[in-house]
């Protein structure tokens, strides 16, 4: 098999990549041109034989979410998700930072396939840089007759705003997201109706992901069956992985989906090991929500399917964060509870309290106040507060279940040694002080 | 610790004071309007518009910001009181935001945490006496690849060590970014005189975390 070569981060690294005229330069805003002389229909055929699946997260193809939105709709909006909060996750960023005009050239032909009027991309609060230098883009592009009145001089029109987030990760769930650009707290919406139906002011809405969009020049210029061509049956298409932890290397990279989360940590043009003297003790290869994986399990591959293999959600936002030996496993698992106990929005009862309890259960632990049955209870709760009994309104309870559960059961015998070497009675203790 | 409480005894908005939002303001918050189909959409960009250049988000502006955008004050407290990043009381000049996820901590990010409470004498949530600072803790920046890391106010400063905290505070322009700004939206410079609201830091608030609760414990 050949080397592969970078599509979308083709520029990264190139001198002055965010100015318009470098970019068409190096062949960009091509891709738009031929879509704008297609047929909408035929853009989502496309798209849909490309088999894009969406890279926030959930991996739903992108050409089929478009084909639900109603045929006598008279408003269109497109959302795209800029808020890339999910732990240890920077793709978005790095793309936004050094290639911002390849987003908005993904942003008009998805507007254009869904015939939406005006596209609202979601900026995270923290993102700051990436901000001005995405507006930026959208100013050039607006002087440069690409948005607005009559795009490219054919007779579509489009608006492109940048929203600012104010710090909440439940906002990049697609209603969370809506419901805050709507000016309210970002509380998910119950579904159905989905999106597609009644988005953003009720309006038929799509939501897609920065990356999700950087892959459309590329799908419409070379066409679906050069993306078909990359990677896996089921997981087409370049895709971007985020290394970060104690590794030689922490970056973001693009690769095909063959990759196992040995090649991204090990690899010398990837992670480039393990920083001197540390050893692999787990990752977390998906981003936070996905689950864990022990030293034993590396060689999952990085795509839509064997996550699952391995109890794991899915391939989340394929951002690994590794950790090593000499970390206490109690620390981690602390970290994480701690992040769903603060970010759960308090709207779903078992979300907002069972969040919480883990994170409570886990500090114990780390403060050394474990108790052999609190791992059984973090289990238990894990298995009560989940979409998928269908209890809650959104998907991140299922996000904060699967670290939990993985962790506690893969590293039980470290956590039930760690409890068991406590003083005598410091668990009773602590709990006297507590309540 | 010195702890204040808020007085709730009188009303916390005062018909006779002067306005809070200036002409300039609000016809900043107007030219959002256009972009969105209702004009309560444009509450994000109007609290960090009011934020930006009073500091904070007082009760007064919250009724007049109601007020431009046609819904109830207590949908504005509503909305605002969700999100981290608004503040309702003066901060200081500069906010200074060290991340607490993962990839951070796992890099030595709780020392990094540990030298800036030090350096500035406040705890999170705090603000230092000489309303400089504030110290707040998020979860992560989507800047791991850098970890350990912080942003005071727009800037990102990666790859910190304790060892750097110091000279960092220091530095004047540790907020201001490289690049150029868009002036969509004005840089967050925390109080400024001659706005309307009184900017004045007059408390330092003490908090600690329930991990310093479990720790003095023992
Ligand atoms: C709690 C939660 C947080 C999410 N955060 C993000 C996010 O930060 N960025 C993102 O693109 N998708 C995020 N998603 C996924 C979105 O709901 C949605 O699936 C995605 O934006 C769809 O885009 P795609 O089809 O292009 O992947 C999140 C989902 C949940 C449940
Ligand atoms: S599941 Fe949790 S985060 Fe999602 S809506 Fe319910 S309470 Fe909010
Ligand atoms: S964990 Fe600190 S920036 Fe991501």
């Amino acid at each position: 098999m050949g080397k592969f070569e970078p599509v979308l981060t083709r520029n990264v690294g190139v001198p002055h990549s965010t100015d318009l005229k470098v970019y068409e330069l190096r062949g960009g805003y091509r891709g738009v041109r031929k879509a704008l002389k297609m047929t909408p229909e035929e853009l989502i055929d496309e798209v849909k034989d490309a088999n894009l699946r969406g890279r926030g997260g959930a991996g739903f193809p992108a050409g089929v979410k478009w084909s639900f939105l109603p045929k006598d709709r008279t408003t269109t909006y497109l959302c795209v998700n800029a808020d890339e909060s999910e732990p240890p996750t920077f793709c978005n960023r790095v793309l936004m930072e050094h290639d911002p005009h390849q987003l908005v050239e993904g942003i008009i032909i998805a507007a254009y396939a869904t015939q939406s009027q005006v596209a609202y991309i979601y900026l995270r609060g923290e993102f700051h840089e990436q901000f001005h230098v995405l507006q930026k883009a959208v100013d050039e592009a607006y002087a440069s007759g690409y948005l607005g009145q009559g795009v490219f001089g054919s007779d579509y029109s489009l608006d492109v705003y940048l929203h600012r987030g104010a710090g909440a990760y439940v906002c990049g769930e697609e209603t969370g997201l809506i419901e805050s650009l709507e000016g309210k707290r970002g509380w998910p919406r119950i579904k159905p109706p989905f999106p597609a139906i009644e988005g953003l002011f009720r309006k038929p809405t799509v939501v897609n992901n920065v990356e999700t969009l950087s892959c459309l020049p590329h799908i419409i210029e070379r066409g679906a069956s050069w993306f078909t061509s990359i990677g896996p049956p089921h997981s087409a298409g370049p895709k971007l992985f985020c290394i970060s932890g104690p590794v030689n290397r922490p970056g973001c990279y693009e690769e095909t989906m063959e990759i196992t989360v040995r090649e991204l940590i090990e690899r010398d043009d990837l992670g480039g090991g393990m920083l001197p003297g540390k050893k692999v003790k787990g990752v977390l290869p998906g981003g936070a929500s996905m689950g864990a994986l022990t030293a034993d399990e590396l060689d999952m591959k990085m795509d839509f399917d064997d996550p699952r293999k391995y109890g794991l959600l899915g391939l989340g936002t394929a951002a690994a964060v590794v950790f090593d030996e000499d970390t206490d496993i109690r620390l981690v698992l602390r970290n994480l509870a701690r992040f769903y106990g603060t970010e759960s929005c308090g709207q779903c009862t078992q979300c907002r309290e069972g969040t919480s309890w883990m994170y409570k259960i886990a500090l114990r632990i780390e403060e050394g106040a474990g108790r052999l049955e609190d791992l059984d209870i973090l289990l238990e709760t894990a298995r009560n507060m989940g979409m998928m009994p269908g209890l809650s309104i959104c998907g991140l309870p299922d996000g904060a279940t699967y670290p939990i559960e993985t962790i506690v059961k893969k590293f039980r015998s470290e956590l039930e040694a760690a409890i068991r070497a406590q003083p005598p009675g410091r668990a009773q203790e602590m709990l006297r002080v507590l309540n | 610790m010195a702890w204040k409480t808020i007085n709730r005894q009188e009303s916390v908005v005062d018909a006779d004071a002067p306005s809070a939002l200036s002409e300039a303001v609000r016809e900043k918050i107007r030219s959002f309007f256009p972009r969105y189909e209702t004009k309560r959409a444009v509450l994000l960009p109007a609290l960090w518009i009011v934020q930006n250049t009073n500091g904070h988000v007082s009760h007064q502006a919250m009724v007049e910001i109601a007020d431009l955008l046609e819904i109830h004050p207590s949908d504005v407290l509503d909305t605002l009181s969700f999100y981290t990043h608004f503040w309702t009381h003066p901060k200081g000049k500069k906010v200074v935001t060290v991340c607490r996820s993962l990839s951070c901590e796992l890099m030595g990010g709780a020392d990094v945490l540990a030298e800036v409470k030090k350096q500035l004498g406040i705890d999170e949530h705090g603000t230092s006496a000489d309303g400089q600072y504030s110290l707040v803790t998020e979860e992560c920046l989507a800047c791991c690849d850098h970890a350990p890391c912080m942003i005071i106010n727009e800037k990102t400063h990666k790859h910190l060590r304790p060892a750097d905290v110091a000279g960092i505070l220091a530095d004047e322009s540790n907020d201001r970014l490289a690049i150029p700004r868009s002036d969509l939206f004005d840089a967050p410079l925390g109080a400024v005189e001659g706005s309307g609201e009184s900017a004045s830091v007059d408390r330092v608030i003490g908090s600690t975390s329930d991990v310093d609760e479990m720790r003095d414990a023992d």
